[in-house]
């Protein structure tokens, strides 16, 4: 049936559809081949122990939920704030949104030490925990935002899409300070505990989100070789802009933070000048590929007439998400707790050392898997359902004058 | 009629025997019961723990012998662990040296969970697995850990360790699983028995004396007095958690 369904292509190509579905079936199906081993050797097989508690899968999961939230956003600009250019990429915002965190979910799940507990997850409440307000949320995030799609894509419920549309913001909102506040409330380690995290994964979930966002409507565009109209890219170009620059704004005040305190400052220290391979991913990944390099990509001269230069910037923010979040989430645990401060501490148990980190196949082939899982339900949903943008150009033009 | 008043004085004065005789002997069966409670807190099975009691663990450093592991050993042989210190392998209980980057003093003393009154990974736990039992002991719950790890991200002291491989040998009662996270207990199973955690029991035996297991609740006990007569240390004091376990000599 899918072969006579193309409501996203001008010409039906139904072999590159089976091609992607199958390629990121593949993905999958490595994902579940790691989960399997794990479920039955135990997590001796990867890099992570207990020192690095969580590690590469943790990165993808933690990118894709915080980009999940980030790329619902579009839809909000056009429900919340009316922006008709952003109303028409609604649907598509809002799928890409589901994906995603089935993504990141089905990683921090199969990660688990033990998945077969899922239903505890589901039924045991620790309403102090910030991770159960956590499962609430991605929970309630499945529910509002299918919701959300329902009301966009139905004209007859096209009048509710206002006000769910608003409630799928704030859900989205308290979403990522929930994710955020994961390692915000973790008060014993010098690269978490604090009051910053939950604002700062808010901001760059909205570059993460619209980055992801711009990579797959051009992709989208340019199978149907359709080209996106100036006017819409130069808009949303300058608003990926604002969100990197906001990212790095409160990147900055984050480790300002830190070096205001003096207890703070060996772990900046060890971020910004001597650890290895996270100092690397920090200026290289973080501040250079995914910051800097797409600022001056999007604001260079020739940028709102080449969606070739916006879609590298968007894949380099991409980038330098992963390599934020590998800093934050691995470079926070290698740094060692200090439990007696003003002491050299050394144990059988690895401490006061900075803690190695080598993820094997399996934490690969994990993380990769939830982009896969995303990648796959974004590809058979733009099958099935009808999520190319439809922009209507006098409401624009008129929206402009 | 004085008859019947005789008779019934003859029961009056049988009854009040009978009771004087009753309660002697309730009150001898009940007595060892309430008075062992009093002194030693044992309570049987089906008892929940009692939140009138604290348990507690004062470790004096200078009494700690530098490159004894005899804590370390004993908790291994109890709770069934390996006794590998590869970066996977569980330890309950550590050898812990620090230098005083001043003056280069040195301490060796062992790190353990703290047993916190306000514990991280309680906080933390989605389900609720990382509890703290009524008498301050921290535990995981077994049945409804599901190996998220959190609790080790938020454990101050980095006395938790993640079950990385299957798990044979197992000390009958002290079950541990494969993928979940596990941690010192004070050996919750030997100190309902009314006997010391193995670690404690150790360092008596070997003569070091230096570790101190009690009630802190008990104004009498020997922890208490100890801690009332010297100072002593509460690791990460800043974070506020009201350690149960205490150093001195730091």
């Amino acid at each position: 049936m899918a072969n006579d369904t193309c409501f996203n292509q001008q010409t039906c190509k139904p072999g590159l559809f089976w091609t992607l579905l199958g390629l990121g079936g593949i993905v999958v199906l490595g994902m579940l081949y790691a989960f399997f081993t794990l479920e039955h050797h135990g997590h001796v097989l990867t890099g992570m122990d207990n020192q690095i508690v969580w590690g590469l899968p943790h990165v993808f999961a933690v990118f894709l939920i915080v980009a999940a939230s980030g790329v619902l956003n579009v839809a909000s600009i056009g429900s919340v704030f009316g922006k008709q250019i952003y109303k028409a990429r609604a649907p598509l915002s809002g799928m890409l949104a589901l994906a995603m965190l089935a993504g990141g979910l089905a990683v921090l799940v199969l990660d688990l030490g033990r998945p077969d507990r899922l239903i505890v997850a589901m039924t045991y409440y620790n309403f102090k925990s910030i991770f159960a307000w956590n499962m609430i949320f991605y929970n309630g995030f499945f529910a509002i935002v299918g919701l959300y799609l329902i009301t966009l894509m139905d004209r007859k419920l096209k009048a509710y899409s206002k006000p769910i549309g608003f409630i799928a913001f704030l859900w989205r909102l308290g979403l990522t300070t929930a994710t955020g506040s994961i390692f915000g409330f973790l008060v014993a380690r010098a690269g978490y505990n604090s009051a910053m995290m939950a604002p700062m994964f808010i901001i760059m979930s909205f570059a993460y989100g619209l980055a992801v966002f711009l990579v797959v409507q051009t992709a989208m565009y340019k199978w149907n070789n359709l080209s996106l109209d100036e006017r819409i890219l130069s808009r949303m170009k300058n608003l990926l802009g604002v969100f990197i620059a906001a990212s790095l704004y409160f990147t900055v005040v984050f480790h300002l933070t830190n070096l205001y305190f003096a207890k703070q400052w060996e772990f900046e220290r060890f971020i910004l000048l001597e650890g290895g391979v996270y100092t690397a991913l920090f200026w290289l990944g973080q501040i250079v590929i995914g910051g800097l390099v797409p600022l001056a990509l999007l604001y260079s001269p020739g940028a709102r007439q080449s969606i070739g230069t916006v879609m590298v910037a968007a894949l380099l923010v991409i980038i330098g998400g992963i390599a934020q979040m590998y800093v934050t989430i691995v470079g926070g645990q290698a740094f060692p707790l200090d439990l007696f401060p003003g002491y050299a501490e050394s144990s059988s148990f690895h401490d006061g050392v900075v803690h190695a980190y080598a993820p094997t196949i399996y934490e690969f082939l994990l993380g990769f898997g939830g982009i896969g899982v995303a990648f796959v339900l974004t590809v058979a949903a733009v099958r099935a359902f009808k999520f190319l943008p439809q922009d209507d150009f006098k409401t624009l033009e008129a929206e402009e004058a | 009629m004085s008859e019947q008043n005789n008779l019934e004085g003859r029961a009056d004065g049988d009854r009040r025997e009978f009771l004087k005789t009753g309660a002697a002997i309730t009150g001898a069966a009940l007595a060892p019961g309430v008075l062992l409670y009093g002194v030693a807190h044992s309570r049987a099975p089906e008892q929940p723990a009692s939140a009138e009691v604290r348990w507690g663990m004062l470790i004096d450093t200078a009494k700690c012998g530098d490159g004894c592991s005899d804590c370390v050993t004993a908790c291994n042989t109890e709770n069934g662990l390996s006794g590998k210190t590869g970066p996977q392998d569980t330890q309950y209980i550590r050898k812990l040296d620090i230098k005083d980057l001043r003056n280069g003093r040195v301490h060796s003393l062992p790190m353990l969970c703290q047993h916190c009154e306000h514990p991280p990974c309680v906080d933390v736990c989605p389900t609720g697995a990382s509890m703290k039992r009524a008498d301050g002991i921290v535990l995981v719950d077994r049945h409804i850990c599901i190996g998220c790890r959190y609790c080790m991200m938020a454990c101050p002291y980095k006395a938790r360790s993640f079950a990385h491989e299957p798990i044979t040998d197992q000390n009958p009662e002290v079950p541990r699983g494969k993928g979940c996270v596990e941690s010192c207990t004070f050996c919750v199973q030997r100190v309902d028995r009314e006997e010391l955690p193995a670690c404690v029991e150790a360092c008596e035996a070997n003569g070091h004396q230096a570790m101190l297991f009690g009630d802190l609740m008990d104004p009498q006990s020997a922890i208490s007095q100890a801690l009332k007569s010297q100072p002593s240390t509460e690791v990460r004091a800043d974070l506020g958690l009201n350690t149960g376990v205490r150093y001195q000599g730091i």
